[in-house]
């Protein structure tokens, strides 16, 4: 392997070592226990999203209504719980059906009607925006709202659900790791292993790369199509229920960044290990990255709104780094 | 006619690398006379026309049109100079989303003296005169993604002649044209002809040569391999001038198979196509020849279950057997290498190992999980098995050469028993040792299963099949044992002779 070969395989995580060596050192209190959970739970929900969008980038597709789809889940957690006065699983079975079935739409749309994957999903995306708004006429739901016919609601957020958002478990340290932290890792790990040890994640990048070989070598094509957006569906519902259990209340106004910084975390695992192709472990990656990047910079005192900037410029370096440096971006 | 050659080109050449793909073409081209071009795929004909229409640069040799020296650095320079060329695929020649007026006129938008505004009336006038002029009968204001391909093909030459081109080019108009369409278009040249428009009209298709023809050049390998100008044109010769023997091989030691593997009987592949009717033998290697577009393919794609045919039934080893799918076909035992393996082969991203297994992840995993230590085996077996050079089974597809790709192709389904091994030009882009080493490869393991190859080279029949059947117009119609071929009827039958009616 010559030099150039090594600079694109381990130059992010060199770049990622770096950083925290540098925060280290500049930061004060950047290296405890503490912090590295902070720099997971902040990147916990967005993480779970890039993990699914994975899934779509893998078989050659994209999927821009992750980030309504959380939205749609946590208003919908919200209202079950608040307005229908359910308990906590009822409010979780919900926010998976509203992923999977609107996967299975933006599949459909894609892969029977022929619409374009951007497109498709960015039609589901204003869909979405607009229908989580209906049931309430635009409001937020919080225990105690009065209703559009003028009743009150009197349900809460059930505590068990409120737990997904703010139970920490003892790690060494007590009440050290939030559950978002672990769900993070474990969906991660699933991924991953799907992805790259299931004869299902094999065909999947199979189709993602000549979607005419998959299917002469017998693959059910649009099947795998589908299920990717499935996949990417549920996921972005995980996310949407942690994110109403850390809010406790169905915000109308939160998740705005979700969707550009989760396909941020994934394409910017393209970058990692000179990939080159969309992969489980480099969004994590990915996601940690820019959480650390973010982390750092916080405490180092920069203002809040260069963080937009600092993601963006990550992001432009990462994909030069994949389509630039390394051959494969070529073909 | 003789003597007045329009357009002439001496001593052509091109080389891309190492790779000499034309080696000295001399051409001339007569006003009113339509000279068809035929040569196999790889023998030339795009790149003498890319040159010609400016696209490429030459390597050698020298053009001239109208005894003046003719050498166009971009496609719009020859346009200008009277050289115009309809390309294969129809939907380069016309915008999809324009009406057909502004296709029609659409060269006088750009360049020098065009006006800056678009004005709809103008275009209108102009349109409407270059339609005249052709007998163009489509509504000017519909859209061309409206129309049919034939219309759209119509619109694409008519732009082409609104130029009033001294020459003009079509490369396989016809190609996915239905023959009324064809008939329409044939008309169209005719007109031409008249008006004195020199015509080079490259086609593989026999009843529109036989229909054309005023003189036939065949190429092969680079080089014109024969002119034929007398009439009546000698079609079987031109056909052996661009398929036929190239050195005499060692002749195979022909079998004969008991045991029926395939029957098919009554199969229509095609509407108007005449049924197929044969039966494949195990340990017998049966070769499909024919010319491209007449139904290899299609045959090929639905005994895969990639399409479906229209009439007809199939048994395989006594059983029914009507795949819906590639992978009922799989299932059953009857796997094809698909041709062109950049397009519907290769994963790209993939290296060999994980190639090889693709269609067999089923039986290589266990509860859906992948073995990737037998994958690697499997891999490494069938490297050794079929000689590929590599210096791993970790290498990239891309790393490796056209022939050691193919072998990758074909290692890919070696890999499983197979009860029907489908192969569709299993030879484009592959080197003369691969070749060889791909056909005794086949012919060794050939033993228990048939093996069925579709070639439109002749040598790659006779060098590798046991019986050699000949397509045209979507069926078969001769069928050849291949030891002491009679080489004139096989060929007559590749032509299309009188033996039977031209669709």
């Amino acid at each position: 392997m010559t030099l150039r070969d090594h600079a694109i395989r381990y130059g992010f995580i060199v770049l990622l070592f770096g950083l925290v060596a540098y925060f280290s050192i500049a930061a004060d209190g950047f290296v405890s226990p503490q912090s590295a959970v902070f720099i997971f739970q902040s990147v916990a929900i967005t993480g779970v999203l890039a993990l699914g969008v994975t899934a779509t980038l893998v078989v050659g597709g994209f999927d821009l209504s992750i980030g309504s789809v959380a939205t749609s889940a946590m208003m919908a957690a919200a209202y079950v719980m608040v307005v229908l006065e359910q308990n906590a699983l009822v409010a979780v079975v919900v926010c998976l059906l509203i992923g999977a079935i609107v996967g299975l739409i933006n599949g459909w749309l894609i892969v029977y009607m022929r619409v374009p994957d951007l497109l498709a999903t960015l039609g589901m995306m204003f869909l979405l925006v607009g229908l989580q708004r209906i049931p309430t006429e635009g409001r937020s739901i919080a225990t105690g709202m009065t209703m559009p016919d003028g009743s009150v609601a009197n349900g809460k957020f059930s505590d068990a659900f409120l737990a997904l958002g703010r139970h920490r478990f003892d790690f060494f340290i007590p009440n050290l790791i939030p559950v978002s932290v672990v769900v993070l890792l474990v969906l991660a790990v699933l991924i991953w292993f799907f992805l790259e040890y299931t004869r299902f994640g094999r065909m999947m990048y199979a189709v993602g790369s000549n979607e005419r070989a998959a299917e002469l070598a017998g693959a059910p094509v649009k099947a795998y199509k589908i299920w990717a957006y499935v996949i990417s569906g549920v996921f972005a519902s995980i996310g949407g229920i942690l994110l109403a259990a850390r809010l406790g209340r169905g915000d109308i106004a939160s998740g705005n960044n979700l969707l550009l910084d989760a396909v941020a975390a994934a394409l910017i695992g393209y970058a990692v290990l000179g990939a080159a192709k969309p992969n489980a472990f480099g969004t994590a990656i990915g996601a940690l990255f820019v959480g650390i990047l973010l982390q750092g910079l916080t405490m180092m005192n920069a203002p809040y709104y260069t963080q937009d900037f600092v993601k963006g410029v990550v992001l432009v370096v990462a994909l030069v780094f994949t389509f630039a440096l390394s051959g494969r971006g070529r073909r | 006619m003789v003597g007045n050659a329009v357009f002439r080109v001496e001593g052509l050449r091109k080389s891309f690398g190492h790779n000499e793909v034309l080696g000295g073409v001399s051409v001339e081209l007569h006003a009113g006379e339509v000279t068809v071009l035929m040569g196999a795929n790889g023998a030339g004909k795009s790149t003498l026309v890319k040159i010609i229409s400016g696209v490429y640069e030459r390597g050698g040799g020298t053009m001239a049109l109208a005894d003046q020296d003719f050498a166009p650095k971009t496609p719009a320079e020859a346009i200008r100079a009277g050289v115009v060329t309809v390309h294969q695929n129809i939907n380069d020649g016309v915008v999809a989303d324009l009406d057909v007026a502004t296709n029609l006129t659409l060269d006088r938008l750009s360049g020098s003296g065009a006006p800056t505004l678009f004005n709809p009336m103008r275009v209108r006038r102009e349109a409407k005169a270059v339609a005249e002029r052709m007998g163009l009968t489509i509504d000017l204001k519909a859209r061309v993604s409206d129309l049919s391909l034939a219309d759209r093909q119509m619109v694409a030459i008519a732009r082409a002649l609104a130029h009033q081109p001294k020459v003009l080019i079509l490369d396989e108009p016809t190609s996915s044209l239905s023959s009324a369409e064809a008939d329409r278009l044939f008309a169209l040249i005719d007109r031409l002809r008249e008006q004195g428009v020199a015509i080079l009209y490259i086609s593989h298709r026999m009843s529109d040569i036989r229909r054309l023809a005023d003189r036939i050049i065949s190429m092969r390998d680079g080089i014109i391999s024969g002119i034929f100008d007398k009439k009546p044109l000698d079609y079987e010769g031109a056909v052996n001038a661009m398929l036929g023997r190239k050195i005499h091989l060692d002749q195979i030691v022909v079998r004969n198979s008991a045991k029926a593997v395939l029957k098919i009987e009554g199969l229509r592949i095609a509407h108007g196509a005449r049924p197929i009717s044969l039966t494949l033998g195990d340990g017998e290697v049966v070769a499909i020849t024919g010319l491209v577009g007449v139904g290899k393919t299609a045959l090929a794609e639905t005994l895969f279950g990639v399409r479906q045919p229209l009439a007809g039934t199939m048994t395989l080893n006594g059983r029914p057997y009507a795949p819906e799918t590639a992978g009922e076909a799989i299932a059953a035992g009857v796997f094809l290498v698909a041709k062109d393996r950049g397009e519907n082969g290769i994963v790209q991203s993939f290296n060999i190992q994980e190639n090889i297994s693709l269609p067999f992840h089923k039986r290589m995993s266990r509860f859906g999980i992948l073995r990737r230590r037998l994958e690697r085996a499997t891999a490494r077996r069938q490297i050794e098995e079929l000689s590929i050079v590599c210096r791993s089974e970790k290498d990239e597809m891309s790393e490796l050469s056209g022939g050691n790709q193919q072998k990758v192709m074909v290692a890919r389904w070696m890999a499983q028993e197979a009860r029907l091994f489908i192969l569709d030009e299993p030879f484009q882009g592959v080197d003369i040792s691969a070749r060889r080493d791909i056909a005794a490869k086949l012919r060794a393991s050939a033993n228990g299963r048939a093996t069925l190859l579709f070639v439109t080279e002749l040598d790659e029949a006779l060098e590798t099949a046991d019986r050699i059947l000949v397509m045209s117009e979507q069926t078969i119609v001769g069928e050849h044992r291949n030891a002491d071929v009679d080489l004139d009827r096989l060929l007559a039958e590749v032509a299309g002779g009188p033996l039977h009616s031209a669709a």
